[in-house]
């Protein structure tokens, strides 16, 4: 268990009421977004377990429509997340889903539509004290939290895909916290998460881009 | 510089002279390898945010997302600006803050969770009320947060401070024995009594339930953010006197614990037992109809 900091006990600095359903749910969301990769047209979201019972009540549903935004768990913008991406021209829906049960109880896949066609599905659970992970993008299970700088490789599971990654980390002298990989199946898509200690420059996705099985990379700044 | 337990903590700030808050400041500069100036800014920053919240509403009525509380804080703060408070400057104001906290909370104002968003109230509420009618700096109060943060790391790393897991008592409890704490140090007490002061809060309000009406951050955890405060204020006014506790915090912490483990389900934030099975809250309930 990492340890708890003086701001783990005094914080989140955040827009109520329930750092599970406002705190959490908005930084899954913001997580999203930033994977996105911003001009996004089109949100889904679909709430499970004590999301979809109460998310009216607790506004989860502006802190999720905020974090798709960019807003982030103190902006006080959260409260008025609808009419502000009315404004935008962002289309939104919220659905819920109490027939899945065996999810976390605070559960929210988030379907975005980009300007440029691009479409991503993430899942993420919101885990209590306003901490998050994502455990799912696309269909294939994941695990992040979003407290380091993280890139998410969209690749063909195939040597030397690793190698590539690493050597383009170590050429700019980034230190990985954590490397995991995740795939469909041998050979077929995989997605390679990197937790770094340092923030990550934005030309590393073209660097990482280089290698002919990559798909897509995919950058979330701390 | 880190500590597991409060006896651990008790030892370092007795054998270096060293004020809770002080190791505290300590530990999370060897932790987290950062500076004193930066979390000293950080910790100003979330005090601002925290006296906002916890002013803002004795002036301007706010009305909470689900309709159930709102305007409460204006109506403590007239009543004792009329001079008819009973219980003193000290406590009323604690109760007017900890109150305004959570009517921010409840209407998706900005707050900083102490230690959770639920029980945020308590902390701010009891360290503005001294600092204005005590005249104290903001960098004691400061120190005082430090303070604070101590016991609830301790409550963090020891037994929990979720409602769901350990009912109010691990929320609203723990939040009161941090401004016990806390209270204590920038009143003049020294390490030991601040732990008396957390020990005898954790005691006073064991077996406190979570039962919050409709399922929402609300009713009753607004009124019990105020009693948290006055629960502080009574546990540090007792230790400064010289009352010591003859259970030492960490028996107490890990008493809280088992006491929230052993609750059932329907006292632990489901919205099934307490206030929230009363027939009033029920009634307010369309789907239990």
């Amino acid at each position: 268990m990492a340890s708890i900091s003086v701001f783990d006990v005094l914080g989140p600095n955040m827009i109520g009421p329930s750092s599970s359903h406002t705190a959490g749910a908005s930084s899954i969301a913001y997580l999203a977004q930033k994977m996105a990769g911003g001009n996004i047209k089109k949100v889904e979201f679909i709430l499970y377990g004590s999301f979809a019972e109460t998310y009216h009540g607790h506004g989860t549903d502006k802190a999720l429509l905020g974090g798709i935004l960019g807003f982030t768990t103190d902006d006080k913008r959260i409260r008025d997340s609808f009419k502000i991406a009315n404004d935008r021209g962002v289309e939104f829906e919220f659905v819920i889903n109490e027939t899945e049960t065996d999810v976390h109880p605070n559960t929210v896949d988030i379907h975005i539509e980009s300007a440029d066609g691009k479409v991503l599905d993430v899942r993420g659970e919101s885990i209590g004290g306003g901490k998050c992970r994502i455990v799912r993008i696309d269909n294939v299970p994941v695990d992040f939290t979003g407290e380091y700088s993280a890139a998410i490789i969209v690749q063909k599971d195939m040597p030397g895909v690793i190698k590539h990654i690493a050597g383009a980390l170590s050429d700019r002298n980034i230190n990985i916290a954590f490397m995991r990989l995740f795939r469909e199946g041998k050979h077929e898509r995989a997605y390679t998460i990197v937790e770094t200690d340092s923030s990550l420059p934005e030309e590393l996705k073209d660097a990482i881009l280089q290698n002919k099985y990559v798909e897509d990379v995919m950058i979330v700044q701390v | 510089m880190d500590f597991k337990k409060a006896e651990d903590l008790l030892k370092l700030c007795e054998s270096k002279g060293m004020t809770i808050s002080e190791v505290m400041k300590r530990r999370e500069c060897d932790q987290f390898e950062t500076t004193e100036d930066e979390i000293v800014y950080k910790m100003q920053h979330a005090w601002k945010i925290m006296k906002e919240s916890a002013v803002g509403p004795t002036k301007n009525a706010v009305r909470s997302m689900g309709g159930l509380i709102g305007g409460e804080a204006k109506k403590l703060n007239e009543h004792r600006a009329k001079g008819k408070s009973i219980v003193g400057n000290v406590m009323a104001k604690a109760i007017t803050y900890a109150m305004a906290v959570l009517e921010v909370n409840a209407s998706m104002g900005l707050i900083v969770a102490a230690p959770t968003a639920g029980s945020s109230g308590v902390v701010p509420g009891v360290l503005l009320a001294l600092q204005e009618e005590y005249k104290i700096s903001d960098d004691r109060i400061i120190d005082g947060l430090f303070n604070a943060s101590a016991i609830g790391y301790l409550a963090m790393h020891n037994a929990t401070v979720a409602g769901a897991v350990g009912g109010c008592q691990a929320e609203i409890g723990v939040a009161a024995a941090m401004a016990a704490s806390a209270a204590t140090e920038l009143m003049g007490g020294d390490a030991r009594q601040c732990m008396y002061a957390a020990s005898t809060v954790l005691m006073n309000m064991l077996g406190l339930i979570c039962d919050p009406v409709l399922g929402l951050v609300e009713y009753p955890c607004q009124n019990r953010n105020a009693s948290g405060a006055a629960n502080a204020l009574i546990a540090a006014e007792m230790s400064l006197s010289g009352i010591t506790q003859m259970i030492p915090l960490d028996e107490m912490m890990d008493c809280m614990y088992n006491v929230g483990r052993r609750m059932p389900v329907e006292f632990r934030e489901t919205a099934k037992g307490g206030c929230a099975a009363t027939p009033t809250a029920c009634a307010l309930c369309k789907k239990c109809s």
